[in-house]
């Protein structure tokens, strides 16, 4: 048996779109298998019919050899076929076995579910592949990362041979990645086969054997990893150049634009949330907060712009204080936000392009007039914010927001802040899952309001991100600064140092 | 003091028992992610149906011939069987039409009152259908006898009050205990979890809707041949005390059985402060008892409602592609 998945020649179509054209793949038993491609290029079109949710246009699906049509992901599972969702499908309120066993629950003889024994198989397979879980744990009480491996559990307490991960490593801290990556290699080792759907190139050298291409529908080739340079798979995958290393000038700092001063948050905790934070930020620099996520930062920035009540200290935006202000008047004031959670703050999922870029101003002329919204003023904005940004969508203005991929998503909302040119722009993680190229655009657009001489906050948990773009760093941990660099001077290493709270810059 | 609670128990375990069961229907239909607001019609269209059962089961009778337990239990399956159908319109509308589950919930109600009282006119000639003989009220042999709660619980009872605490048993053990309950629950949850597990949702969910449909029947059919003896074409508002009560129980059976009891208890004070020696000598105005259920209510649905957490995807529409 030379292949376990074979997709040959796919071809689906949507109205308006070819989301798989002529696409070939081709899974070895044995081994990980990345489908690479920038978001929209088919991978999730792909996925979803080698596992029975859509049915191909053209072209043949083998499973072991043979010819199989897959109508329905039941089917899929009977092939030992199984997928760990990007979004994790798990009912919060149910214990971690529970959201194993559900739809295939063992009985005991008098018909009701035996959860013990079921707990005790789900141990078994955890102490085989490395999955560490409690059991009995309640979904809404683990993190993400264990989620994940609960995602996993489901497809293996069902036997599945084939595994097929979406965007695993999205959601997930640099410690769970690495932890991630590794209990796939163990599955390989065990005898399963993996096809990784991704667009992060460093993984896919880390794990993949092979890896195949995807651009906008089209299959562009299959790679052996080992033979290939993370500059290959990206030209592959853009079908250009990318420059990895961001381009800039030299920041010429200006005026303050926000003086944060002795800012604290008090938690349910003991030791506050924000402990005493001031730092200044200038025209014409990007600054940076850096630290591993959960230090304070997306705390930070709720005080900033109005999401959260400060306990003490005080903020200051082009001289005057805002503390107390009300988040329009902060807005008004001048302060744009690209937020850390864009399904949550950035965007009304279910409103249309337009109507999210109009979120921000929409009862102001011309937009509105005497409390009407005029509509051709709207659509009028939100087109031409559509060709300025390149926010890609199926029908313009009219798309939906949660039927956009991530970086178009990301891109509405950018359009929408940045349009409003704020003297301070605030992006909280603004490229958290999203693909290479769409990672280069918001990098040139922070740089670009930089240059325009606008002030620009960066939270950041990506070490790379944080020292090609900042000019200035601050790094957080537990609550505090531990000291603030110019981003020219220091390295990872040293940041690294920081962000654990082992030691202040200076102290050598 | 003891004399009153004597009094008053075997009447407020009566008035509990339709909107426990009626409560308990909604719980399956919520349960599985659809709400349903329409417990008040489902009442209606059961008691009409019981109560047109028996009547066509006894309207020949001779004054003498006796009402078998048999002929009360066909009207009640008739209750049953009868609020099961209704109910699959409101499954229908807001399952595979997708519709909004209030306003469909809403339509039933208004659809069921008129439709029982236009049948009532159409077969009887009148908009009132009283029930000669309905169920009994027995002392259960030897319960009854016990010290206290023989007298709380046991006497002057009717037996559909225990028929309905077993089907509230049952109805906790399969939810709970068996994979068809934790299915049911996943639905009302996060549907796309338990259909991408295999389970179809739309089948659970009309399952949820329909045996809501059969026990608000079954309540309706209690109430009108219990206590009530008439069919007025109005069950009075008790549809919405059971969907009350199954927040103020937060979806949990046997939270639920505690609730309805309370509210069952309140309403038969206030019922029974006109004829009540004991209430009456307290000298307080009539009106005080009338009003004090809906205000103990009031102040408990403020009181508990802080950490009411229904099911997750109660009300929502089902889109499998939703993420």
């Amino acid at each position: 048996m030379d292949y376990v998945i074979e997709l040959l020649n796919i071809t689906k179509e949507f109205p308006g779109i070819k989301a798989n054209d002529n696409v070939t793949l081709k899974l070895r038993p044995q081994t990980i298998h990345a489908v690479l491609g920038e978001n929209g290029a088919g991978k999730s079109t792909l996925m979803s019919i080698l596992f029975g949710l859509y049915q191909p246009d053209a072209g043949q699906i083998r499973v072991r050899g043979k010819d199989v049509k897959i109508t329905n992901p039941n089917i899929a599972n009977d092939f030992g076929i199984g997928m760990v969702h990007q979004h994790f499908k798990l009912v919060e309120e149910f214990t971690v076995v529970e959201n194993i066993i559900l739809g295939l629950e063992p009985k005991n003889k008098y018909g009701t579910i035996d959860i013990k024994s079921a707990a005790e198989k789900v141990a078994e397979i955890s102490e085989k592949y490395g999955l560490r879980v409690d059991p009995y744990a309640k979904i809404k009480d683990i993190s993400v990362g264990m989620q994940q491996r609960v995602e996993i559990l489901k497809m293996l307490y069902r036997d599945a041979e084939i595994l097929i991960f979406d965007e695993p490593t999205a959601v997930l801290t640099p410690q769970e990645i690495e932890e991630l990556l590794s209990i796939m290699k163990g599955l390989i080792k065990k005898g399963k086969s993996i096809l990784l759907i991704t667009h992060k190139l460093a993984e896919i050298k880390q794990v993949a054997d092979e890896c195949s291409v995807l651009q906008k529908g089209r299959y562009i080739g299959t790679v052996k990893v080992e033979e290939t340079d993370e500059r290959q798979m990206a030209e592959m995958m853009v079908g250009r150049n990318v420059s990895f290393h961001v381009d800039k000038a030299e920041a010429k700092p200006k005026e303050v634009i926000l003086e944060v001063r002795n800012l604290t948050l008090q938690g349910n905790t003991k030791k506050p949330i924000i402990n005493d934070v001031s730092f200044d930020v200038h025209a014409g620099e990007i600054f940076c907060v850096a630290g591993i996520e959960g230090n304070g930062q997306t705390e930070l920035v709720e005080l900033i712009t109005g999401l959260k009540k400060q306990t003490g200290g005080t903020v200051k935006l082009l001289g005057s204080e805002i503390q107390n202000l009300s988040i329009r008047k902060r807005t008004e004031a001048g302060i744009g936000h690209i937020p850390e959670d864009r399904h949550k703050h950035g965007l009304v999922l279910d409103y249309t392009v337009e109507q999210n870029i109009a979120l921000q101003t929409y009862y102001k002329e011309p937009l509105s007039k005497y409390g009407i919204i005029n509509k051709k003023e709207v659509r009028k904005l939100s087109e031409e914010l559509i060709e300025r940004f390149d926010v890609r969508s199926g029908k313009g203005s009219e798309t939906t927001a949660r039927s956009m991929s991530g970086g178009n998503q990301q891109k509405a909302i950018i359009a929408r802040e940045v349009s409003r040119s704020p003297m301070l722009l605030i992006a909280v993680q603004p490229t958290r899952g999203l693909d290479v190229g769409a990672i280069e655009y918001i990098h040139k657009e922070l740089i670009s309001e930089r240059d325009s001489g606008k002030a620009v906050l960066l939270v950041s948990l990506e070490l790379d991100e944080v020292l090609d773009v900042a000019d200035r760093i601050a790094v957080m941990y537990e609550g505090e600064i531990m000291d603030t660099v110019l981003s020219k001077d220091t390295n990872e290493n040293e940041l690294g140092l920081m962000m654990t709270g082992s030691r202040k810059a200076g102290d050598k | 003091m003891l004399q009153f609670l004597y009094e008053i128990f075997p009447y407020a375990l009566a008035f509990t028992a339709p909107i426990l069961i009626t409560a308990i229907g909604g719980l399956l239909s919520e349960r599985s992610g659809v709400v349903n607001i329409g417990l008040e019609g489902l009442m209606i269209i059961g008691s009409f149906a019981g109560a047109i059962t028996l009547w066509a089961i006894t309207k020949n009778a001779q004054p003498g011939d006796p009402v078998t337990i048999w002929m009360i239990l066909a009207g009640l399956l008739a209750s049953v069987v009868a609020g099961g159908l209704f109910s699959l319109l409101h499954a229908y509308a807001s399952i595979s039409l997708n519709a909004n589950q209030i306003i469909s919930g809403t339509a039933i109600n208004m659809l069921a009152a008129a439709l029982a009282l236009f049948l009532s006119e159409l077969i009887t000639g009148s908009e009132r259908l009283a029930v000669v003989t309905g169920v009994a009220r027995v002392d259960v042999p030897g319960l009854s006898k016990i010290p206290f709660i023989g007298e709380l619980f046991f006497t002057k009872t009717y037996f559909t009050t225990y028929m309905v605490l077993a089907i509230v048993f049952v109805v906790w053990f399969v939810l709970m205990k068996k994979p068809f309950g934790l299915r049911l629950r996943a639905c009302g949850e996060y549907p796309q979890a338990a259909e991408s597990m295999g389970i179809n949702v739309i089948r659970m969910r009309y399952i949820g809707v329909f045996l809501s449909g059969c026990f608000a029947g079954l309540g309706g059919g209690i109430l009108v041949l219990t206590y009530n003896g008439e069919f007025t074409g109005a069950v009075n508002g008790l549809g919405f005390l059971a969907l009350a009560t199954l927040i103020f129980g937060q979806w949990k059976p046997w939270k639920v059985v505690g609730a309805s009891f309370f509210f069952g208890f309140m309403r038969t004070m206030s019922t029974m402060a006109r004829v009540n020696d004991g209430l009456k000598s307290l000298g307080l105005p009539q009106e005080l008892y009338k009003a004090l259920p809906y205000f103990l209510t009031l102040v408990a649905l403020v009181i508990f409602s802080k950490n009411t957490v229904g099911p997750k995807a109660l009300g929502e529409t089902f889109d499998s592609g939703k993420r």
